[in-house]
């Protein structure tokens, strides 16, 4: 991947989570610290990966995206937001009575999101069904499904695992935001997933790996996997509170928001972080 | 017809689905494991592309449908009753209703008519969890026919929708070319002093009370309230007003079902008196479905004894 290229998705990403603080000072949004482990993962899928069309929600060539990990919808909000699905103004709307971004997604409001979530670990099915039914109906989209780590828990992602693997599902795609950590603390504590990749690829999946926050290794792990033919997942080593540093200094903080007096600090870490990784 | 010929709600359902492939191309078929419980195999083999065996995954099977219903197709998924309306659950409420996605649930082996399956297998207590869903239609049929007219109707009917078959054969009540409005209901027979609403299996036992309630000068008026989500208030209203007291007969807990969705129009609409003539919250157990309608009280003599209870107490 070009230099100045990734320039501009870290620059991107800045203002994506630029924004997410905002929204969790300004709306009490609880899951700051989760959005901000996909935040990259959001930015590079969203403006290297899929082809959209932000003026034609709805067209049918469109790539497909099933957010599975539903608390980190906010990520997803800033992201269409950037990408003119609708109005920047509607962030700080979310989870207000009668907005157009709720708390966790549902699909008819919002333009843009191709499924609902909130109840975790039902992403990947929803995928594989979209994916069979493009399909039948000959339209060579690719279908993205992005889960936490933390929901691979629920049986019901193993069900799905086992039927795109099965039905040669060749067009989906899973990423997986392995921050290590869930709202009661590590995964690996609390229910271990490791080793993941051998478990994904006994059921028949292809599986890739990445620094979920650099874009040169995204870059390079999202050419290999799409190169071939799916089912396949990337494992994307990621970080609680990502960029962020009052977030990722206080572990667990999965469900904590952040106060308007500490909004202005959070702007300023991530301003200097920039400049800093700028300058280095 | 002769006892041989007798077939049951769940029998409708292979031949219904072919048909609807053939009107319409996009329907697809999933369904967990279950093609030889309900005769698939005819129609897979006819449309390999369309049917799909999820295998023994009951959430899967809802999320796949969920995305097929996204991808701009007609799902028809079939499972138990048991576990599509109660492991899927959370799948059916957050993939298929909030999204108001058109997918059909065709549940079979619902309630008692498991028999011998015992009580894993025996759900009376899904037409409550599926009543209780926003955007989630509910149809419980009483015979073949109605049962092959509700699948057909359905292709055209908007959001998710959950119809509860039994598996025992039955009478037919209806002829090939009755119509089966989704909302609607049927009055199967007129009558001044009582009114006996039922759905399932005991639409039948509703119709052999009516016959001794008459010896006994009690006139009831039975109506088949195929659907259960929406519910035919205007029918049901208008009789209750008639009779001034009810009977409700379902397979099914007397917690959730048709018993509590007549009793919330009575009671907003026209407060009469009501016996209910169903399950008395257990669970069921093995057996025949005969021996399990006399052990659970779900014949045509507990309607007729509620019958004869509810009658004295009618408001005129």
């Amino acid at each position: 991947m070009k230099c100045d290229r990734a320039k501009k998705l870290e620059q991107i990403a800045l203002e994506v989570r630029k924004d997410l603080v905002r929204m969790a000072s300004v709306t009490g949004m609880k899951y700051l610290s989760s959005s901000l482990s996909m935040a990259d993962l959001i930015v590079y899928i969203y403006w290297e990966v899929m082809s959209l069309r932000p003026e034609e929600p709805n067209w049918p060539n469109r790539d497909r995206l099933v957010l599975s990990k539903g608390h980190a919808c906010p990520t997803l909000y800033v992201a269409l937001a950037h990408r003119g699905f609708f109005s920047r103004e509607e962030l700080w709307n979310y989870n207000k009575l009668g907005s157009m971004l709720q708390g966790h997604i549902e699909m008819c409001r919002t333009p843009g999101v191709d499924a609902g979530s909130g109840s975790l670990g039902l992403g990947l099915g929803i995928a594989n069904g979209i994916a069979l039914g493009l399909r039948c109906a000959g339209i060579r989209s690719r279908v993205f499904c992005i889960l936490g780590d933390g929901e691979l828990q629920e049986g019901s992602f193993w069900e799905s695992a086992l039927t795109s693997a099965s039905h040669k599902l060749s067009n989906v795609y899973a990423v997986i935001d392995r921050n290590a950590a869930q709202s009661e603390g590590p995964t690996e504590e609390i229910k271990a997933l490791e080793p993941l990749d051998e478990k994904l690829k006994s059921f028949g999946w292809q599986v890739f790996h990445a620094n979920g926050h650099d874009f040169a290794s995204l870059h390079q792990a999202f050419q290999a996997m799409l190169s071939i033919d799916g089912p396949a997942a990337l494992i994307a080593s990621t970080k609680t509170g990502q960029g962020v540093p009052m977030m990722e200094k206080n572990q667990p903080l999965i469900r904590t928001a952040i106060a308007r007096d500490e909004m202005s600090q959070a702007l300023t870490e991530l301003e200097e972080m920039s400049r800093n990784g700028n300058e280095g | 017809m002769e006892e041989k010929a007798l077939l049951s709600p769940k029998d409708a359902v292979a031949e219904a689905l072919i048909h609807l492939c053939e009107t319409d191309d996009r329907i697809v078929v999933l369904n967990a494991d279950i093609s030889s419980c309900v005769g698939l195999h005819d129609f897979t083999s006819r449309f390999p592309e369309r049917a799909y065996n999820l295998g023994v995954a009951e959430q899967d099977l809802v999320l796949t449908a969920a995305g097929m219903a996204l991808a701009g197709k007609i799902p028809y998924a079939v499972s138990y009753a048991s576990f599509l309306a109660g492991r899927a659950y959370d799948t059916m409420r957050n993939a298929v209703a909030m999204p108001n996605l058109p997918v059909r649930f065709v549940a079979v082996c619902a309630g008692i008519t498991a028999g011998e399956e015992g009580a894993a297998y025996q759900a009376l207590e899904d037409i409550a969890l599926m009543r209780a869903l926003p955007k989630m239609t509910v149809l419980v049929p009483a015979d073949f026919q109605s049962t092959r007219r509700l699948l057909l109707n359905s292709l055209s009917w908007n959001g998710p929708l959950y119809i509860r078959l039994g598996c025992i054969p039955l009478p037919r009540l209806y002829g090939t070319d009755d119509g089966f409005p989704v909302g609607g209901g049927r009055l199967l027979r007129e009558g001044k002093s009582v009114t006996i609403c039922a759905c399932g299996i005991m639409v039948h036992e509703a119709m052999k009370a009516a016959a001794v309630l008459a010896r006994q000068g009690i006139e009831a008026e039975v109506i088949d309230c195929y659907s259960i989500k929406p519910l035919p208030v205007m029918l049901i209203q208008s009789s209750l007003r008639r009779t001034g007291c009810c009977v409700v007969a379902e397979e099914h807990n007397i917690i959730g079902g048709l018993g509590s969705a007549v009793a919330e129009i009575a009671a907003t609409t026209c407060p009469i008196p009501i016996r209910f003539v169903g399950v008395e919250d257990r669970f069921g157990q093995s057996g025949s479905s005969e021996e399990l309608q006399e052990y659970y009280a779900l014949t045509h003599q507990h309607i007729v004894s509620a019958a004869a209870q509810v009658w004295p107490l009618r408001r005129r």
